[in-house]
């Protein structure tokens, strides 16, 4: 085990300096995302034999992956179909797509409102994002670095905080909305996701932090830093995957609010992508499913691309926030 | 627990005291001031937004509010009122049966998904990445291509199982009660899968390869390696794992509404969407609230659960 993890940390290294920094980087990408994990097989592995191999793990596994993935390839399928197959079962297979069409897609794109709703929830949740992350980062790092008396225990409600579902609040929320002159709009938003992401986050990191070495803080204190500066300087640069996956985390989870936008918008042109697909484009009862699915996967893509550019990252905050 | 640690790390080295103050001093005082300095935005962002909606959450369940006009106390009448609704009575059982059903189906299948993912594979970072995307996705989108997929008309299971020739008519999925409730059971299912199998995952990657050929050499089938070393060492996250997805299955909205909105007939409600459609759509805030206020001892019950096993962790 020891063994494999020298070598595997040299790898970036070498290519590092033989092939520059792009290879470098290339390379770590690579390993990140598609490569192959370090781990060594469980036990006795290497004597099961192919077929039953095919049998035990990957029949298994293709299961899976098709009824895992078959409602994203519906939904593909559906937004790139011209609308003469999409209700026509008997001519065309629906399984498959004969000349797709981009006209659902366009048609989203310059003949509803779809791109201002996706101007909203960027705004919406890069805002809330970031104020969340400044929070966060100050507070997990009082908690956990500073370490005043009782700080074991705002750690701890502060981990309550983090399991009060919006269910209990959206209620109560859209009064104080209303008081403060914030209902129907999207400053409603910004100031509400942060009550979620910054429990989330400010736990996240706090795991993160612990493991910075105190030594480097202490020699900071006495060449007279201020702890201002050693989270700035010290801190934050080593912090540097916690502070990724407490973004990405943090964005997906305001990307996935669907409760609070709903309760608290209504004008049109300021819904987000989730609401907005589901309260303005469903009309009637001849549902366009060509469109619907169109945005269902455009809404889908900026989460999907973020997620896939920092898969470990992701994986490392989920089962962090659910190990910690 | 953390009380003493304020000097341990920083009394263990020594040095030169700055100018006057002794430095150890300074920098308690220093540390205070911080300390606070750096809670604050929180503090405030969680006691203003958070902890006092939750207490006027309380209070609006206790009044006739509307959204129209302020309302005075009245005690616990929504609370009796309530629980002779049966539509209230349904969305109780609706709740508790979708939490108990999927939260047992996402574990079952999460887990056998974490031990094949275990396996020694190619393409393992590959295959993880594309598992976790049902939970990636924003669930109102998945859930109408759902929805899409469950269309009573033009179901696309309905034509594979005619074709495969399992059925001889389009089912209709969410035409009546219990069809509509399996069918959104099920989807929270695939949702909610990839999370258990992830955090599994991780949590089997924990478990000392020495154990398994201790195990083995001493002759244990696979079955009693996965029932007497590999469970007892899961126990831990598989307790988080749940009542992070009990909560969260319990207090669920979005999936429902986005499929059924409570239909048809109000037969499909849980306490979330139900809450929305007597607070917002119909405007009664506090019978509404009352609502949400009974997802609140399941969360209280779970959390304790959960925290006493998370602060049994050192951190």
């Amino acid at each position: 085990m020891t063994h494999s993890m020298s070598v595997d940390e040299k790898v970036p290294n070498l290519e590092e300096e033989s092939g520059g920094r792009f290879v470098g980087w290339m390379s770590r990408i690579g390993q990140r995302n598609w490569g192959k994990d370090p781990e060594e097989p469980e036990g006795t592995d290497y004597l099961v034999s192919l077929p039953r191999r095919v049998v035990t793990l990957w029949l298994p596994l293709l299961v899976f992956a098709i009824v895992l993935l078959f409602p994203f390839y519906w939904m593909v399928l559906t937004a790139i179909k011209p609308n003469g197959q999409l209700l026509n079962y008997q001519k065309y297979s629906p399984l498959w797509v004969h000349g797709p069409t981009l006209s659902h897609i366009t048609h989203l794109l310059f003949h509803t409102d779809f791109l201002t709703w996706l101007g909203t929830s960027m705004f919406v949740c890069i805002v809330a994002t970031a104020i969340s992350l400044v929070v966060s980062v100050m507070a997990a790092y009082s908690i956990q670095r500073i370490r005043f008396r009782g700080s074991a225990m705002v750690g701890n409600l502060i981990f309550l905080a983090y399991v009060v579902p919006p269910s209990i609040l959206f209620i109560p929320m859209a009064q104080v909305m209303i008081n403060l002159g914030l209902y129907n709009s999207r400053w409603a938003l910004v100031v509400t996701y942060p009550t979620f992401l910054i429990p989330f986050c400010t736990w996240l990191l706090m795991g993160y932090f612990k493991s910075i070495p105190y030594e480097l803080e202490e020699v900071a204190l006495m060449d007279g830093a201020t702890r201002w500066q050693i989270l700035r300087k010290i801190v934050l640069p080593l912090a540097g995957p916690g502070l990724i996956s407490a973004g990405i985390f943090a964005f997906t989870l305001s990307w996935n609010d669907f409760l609070y936008a709903l309760t608290f918008i209504s004008d049109s042109d300021k819904k987000t992508v989730p609401v907005a697909t589901l309260t303005n484009l469903v009309q009637g009862d001849v549902y366009q499913w060509g469109p619907l699915m169109a945005a269902a996967l455009m809404g889908s893509i900026p989460v999907v691309i973020f997620y896939s550019f920092f898969v470990r990252h992701y994986v490392a905050g989920m089962t962090g926030a659910v190990k910690e | 627990m953390a009380a003493t640690t304020e000097e341990v790390p920083i009394g263990r080295t020594g040095g030169s005291p700055g100018p006057g103050v002794p430095w150890r001093v300074k920098l308690r005082n220093d540390s205070r001031l911080a300390a606070i300095l750096f809670l604050l935005p929180a503090v405030l962002i969680l006691v203003g937004l958070l902890g006092y909606p939750l207490v006027l959450g309380v209070w609006l369940s206790l009044t006739n509010e509307t959204l129209a006009e302020s309302g005075q106390f009245v005690g616990l009448s929504n609370f009796t009122y309530l629980v002779q609704d049966p539509v209230f009575r349904t969305a109780v059982f609706n709740t508790v049966l979708y939490t108990v059903v999927s939260i047992f189906f996402k574990y079952i299948l999460g887990m056998a998904l974490a031990l094949l993912l275990n396996r020694k594979l190619r393409f393992k970072g590959l295959l993880r990445a594309v598992f976790l995307l049902p939970w990636v996705v924003p669930t109102v989108l998945s859930a109408i291509a759902w929805w899409w997929i469950f269309d009573s008309q033009f179901s696309i299971l309905s034509w594979i199982g005619i074709h495969m020739g399992l059925i001889h008519h389009n089912i209709n999925f969410l035409g009546s009660p219990w069809n509509a409730r399996w069918s959104v059971i099920a989807v929270d299912i695939w949702r909610g899968t990839p999370f258990f199998a992830i955090s599994l995952l991780a949590g089997l990657q924990t478990v000392p390869k020495s154990l398994h050929e201790a195990a083995d050499m001493d002759g244990a089938t696979s079955w009693q390696r996965f029932r007497h070393v590999t469970l007892p060492m899961l126990s831990g996250i598989t307790a988080i794992v749940v009542t992070f997805s009990a909560i969260f299955t319990f207090s669920d909205f979005s999936l429902v509404y986005s499929i059924t909105r409570g239909g048809p007939n109000n037969a499909t409600h849980l306490l979330a969407t139900l809450a929305y459609q007597e607070a917002i759509q119909g405007g009664n805030l506090s019978e509404g609230a009352a609502i949400a206020m009974f997802i609140v001892p399941v969360l209280f019950a779970v959390t304790l659960l959960t925290y006493f096993k998370v602060s049994r962790r050192k951190w």
